[in-house]
C-alpha cells in the first residue's frame, strides 16, 4: 500500500488513516507536502492535511463535515476535541478524546 | 433466473419458507418463545410487538410482515386482553392464502396449555406449508434488497458503503428493487439526492423527508450518532451522513416510500423512516433491527448491513448479509462477517470486486444458502410505536407495473 492515509477528494483538508499511524511518522499525501503525525491515530480517524484555523470548515468527501473549535497543525488528529458538527450535537462516552 | 423461489398464493415469491410465531403483547412473549424453541425447527421464527396500546403503524407492519414473501404461515399468540386487533391481522393473513392460527392464552387455560396448543398449531401449519409448497423461477426482477449501516466508523464511508452502492447499481441495472433509508443519517445530503429523483415531486418528497428527519432528531436532542461512531473516527452527523449516503449508489431515485409500503415496480427507492407529525413515541428507530424490520415490511428479501465497528445481528424472516469496511474488525470478527470490504483499504481489492462479490453472495443466499448470521442462529426482531400518514401517489413511479 502506498500511503498510510487516503485523500478522498482533492478539496479535502483532512485525510483518513488506512491503518493506525504512530506519533512522529512521516505521512505522504497525494498532491500536497508530507505531514508528521503528531500523535498515534487509529484506523478510520482523520489527520489535518494543512493548518486548520479555529472556526474554519473541515472538508471531507469534498464537503463540509463541521467546524474547528480549536486550531490544528498539519498532522494533528482532527476529532471531537477540536471540531464540531454544524448541525447537531453528538452524544459520546467519556472515552472520546482520550489517547487511542 | 437466480434461484428457485417459493410461490405464494398471492403471487409473491420468497427465498425462504418461514413460519412466524407472533406475540401481540409482551405478556404473550414467553409462551411464543417457548413454542418456537420447542418446535426445534430453524424455519420457525419469533416476532412480536410488546405494547398493550393499539397502534395503526404496528398493525400495518404486522400485516406486511405476515404476508412477506418469505413467510408461508403465521401463528398469533395473544394474551387475550391487549389492544392489538388480532382478528383484523388474522383475516388479512388468511386473505393472502397463508396458513394462520391464533392461540389466546386466557382462553387456552394458561401458559402450559397455550404452549401445547401453539405447538400443535405450528405442526399443523407447517405440514400444510410443506404439503402445498410450489417452487418457481426467481429472477432479479422478483428480488427486493434493502441496505442499512450499523456500528459505522471512519472506514464505512470509504469501503463497505460505496461497495454496497456499486452492488445496488448492478442490481437495479439487472431489474431488481433496491431500498435505502436512514433519512436521519443523510442530513446534509438532500441537495445531491434530490437531483437524482426521476420527477420534481419525488425530489420534493426527498427534501421534505430529510427536513422532517432533521427537525425530529433535533427535538429528540441527539442526532443518529452513537458513541461508537465517534470512537471509530467519525466526528459529526454530517460526516456520518456523507459516508452513509454512498450506500445508495448512483441510479435514479424512482420513489419515496414509508414503512409497510411495497414498491410498485423495480428501481431504487428511499424509505422514509421518520414518523409524521409532532414527535410522539421517541426515537424513530431505537436500534438497527428496527430498520431491518421496516425494510422487510417493504418486501426486502435480503438486507445488506454495512458495519465498521462490527455488528453481529441477523434477523427473523429475511437473511442479513454483513459487509465490514474495517480490516481489523474483519480479522477480529470474521465468523460474523460475510464480506470483507476492508481489503479495499489495504489495497487487496477494489470497490468493483467487492460489489461483484456482494451480488454473487445475494444470488447464493437466494438459493437457500445460509448467511453467517443465519448459521449462528441470529433471529433478532424489534417493532415499536410510530405514526405515519400514507404516502401520496406522487411519491411513487408514474407508470407502476404490477409486480
Amino acid at each position: 500500500m502506498s500511503s498510510a492515509v487516503i485523500l478522498l477528494h482533492a478539496d479535502d483538508n483532512v485525510v483518513v488513516c488506512r491503518r493506525t499511524v504512530t506519533a512522529g511518522e512521516r505521512i505522504s499525501i497525494e498532491g500536497s507536502p508530507d505531514v508528521i503525525a503528531r500523535r498515534n491515530v487509529e484506523i478510520g480517524h482523520k489527520l489535518a492535511r494543512f493548518a486548520l484555523p479555529q472556526f474554519s470548515k473541515v472538508i471531507k468527501y469534498g464537503a463540509p463535515i463541521g467546524s474547528m473549535t480549536e486550531s490544528a497543525e498539519p498532522g494533528d488528529w482532527v476529532h471531537l476535541h477540536n471540531m464540531k458538527s454544524d448541525y447537531m450535537s453528538a452524544h459520546t462516552r467519556a472515552v472520546t478524546g482520550d489517547e487511542p | 433466473m437466480i434461484a428457485n423461489g417459493y410461490l405464494r398464493n398471492d403471487g409473491r415469491k420468497g427465498i425462504r419458507n418461514v413460519l412466524i410465531v407472533t406475540y401481540l403483547v409482551e405478556c404473550a412473549h414467553h409462551v411464543a418463545r417457548r413454542i418456537v424453541e420447542l418446535s426445534g425447527d430453524s424455519q420457525v421464527h419469533l416476532v412480536g410487538f410488546p405494547g398493550c396500546y393499539p397502534n395503526d403503524y404496528a398493525l400495518r407492519m404486522m400485516k406486511a410482515l405476515s404476508t412477506h414473501p418469505n413467510v408461508g404461515g403465521v401463528l398469533l399468540l395473544s394474551l387475550g386482553c391487549e389492544g392489538f386487533n388480532r382478528e383484523d391481522l388474522a383475516k388479512h393473513v388468511a386473505g393472502s392464502g397463508r396458513g394462520i392460527d391464533t392461540v389466546v392464552i386466557q382462553q387456552s387455560g394458561g401458559t402450559r396449555s397455550a404452549i401445547e396448543h401453539g405447538l400443535a398449531a405450528v405442526r399443523r401449519i407447517k405440514a400444510q406449508m410443506d404439503g402445498a409448497v410450489v417452487r418457481t423461477p426467481f429472477y432479479f426482477s422478483d428480488l427486493v434488497v434493502g441496505t442499512i449501516c450499523g456500528g459505522s466508523d471512519g472506514t464505512s464511508g470509504i469501503t463497505a458503503n460505496p461497495a454496497v452502492g456499486r452492488a445496488f447499481d448492478r442490481l437495479v441495472t439487472a431489474g431488481a428493487t433496491c431500498i435505502f433509508e436512514e433519512t436521519g443519517e443523510m442530513i446534509g445530503c438532500e441537495g445531491p439526492m434530490g437531483e437524482r429523483a426521476t420527477t420534481p415531486e419525488i425530489a420534493a418528497a426527498i427534501r421534505a423527508s430529510i427536513a422532517k428527519a432533521e427537525s425530529y432528531y433535533r427535538a429528540m436532542g441527539f442526532g443518529s450518532f452513537a458513541p461508537g461512531n465517534a470512537e471509530g473516527g467519525l466526528s459529526s452527523q454530517e460526516e456520518k451522513s456523507a459516508g452513509a449516503y454512498v450506500k445508495s449508489g448512483h441510479m435514479p431515485i424512482v420513489g419515496v416510500i414509508k414503512p409497510a409500503e411495497i414498491p410498485p415496480s423495480p428501481g431504487l427507492y428511499l424509505l422514509d423512516i421518520v414518523p409524521d407529525g409532532a414527535p410522539k413515541f421517541g426515537f424513530p428507530n431505537i436500534s438497527d433491527n428496527a430498520e431491518i424490520v421496516e425494510l422487510m415490511a417493504c418486501g426486502a428479501h435480503v438486507t445488506l448491513f454495512t458495519t465498521g465497528r462490527g455488528s453481529v445481528v441477523g434477523s427473523a424472516i429475511a437473511p442479513v448479509i454483513k459487509v465490514t469496511g474495517n480490516p481489523d474488525t474483519y480479522r477480529r470478527m470474521s465468523e460474523d462477517m460475510d464480506i470483507d470490504a476492508g481489503r479495499v483499504l489495504e489495497g487487496f481489492a477494489d470497490l468493483d470486486q467487492v460489489a461483484d462479490e456482494i451480488v454473487e453472495l445475494i444470488k447464493i443466499t437466494a438459493t437457500g444458502a445460509e448467511t453467517k448470521s443465519e448459521e449462528l442462529g441470529h433471529r433478532e426482531f424489534i417493532l415499536t410505536y410510530k405514526t405515519f400518514e400514507p404516502s401520496g401517489p406522487s411519491c411513487f413511479p408514474r407508470t407502476p407495473q404490477l409486480r
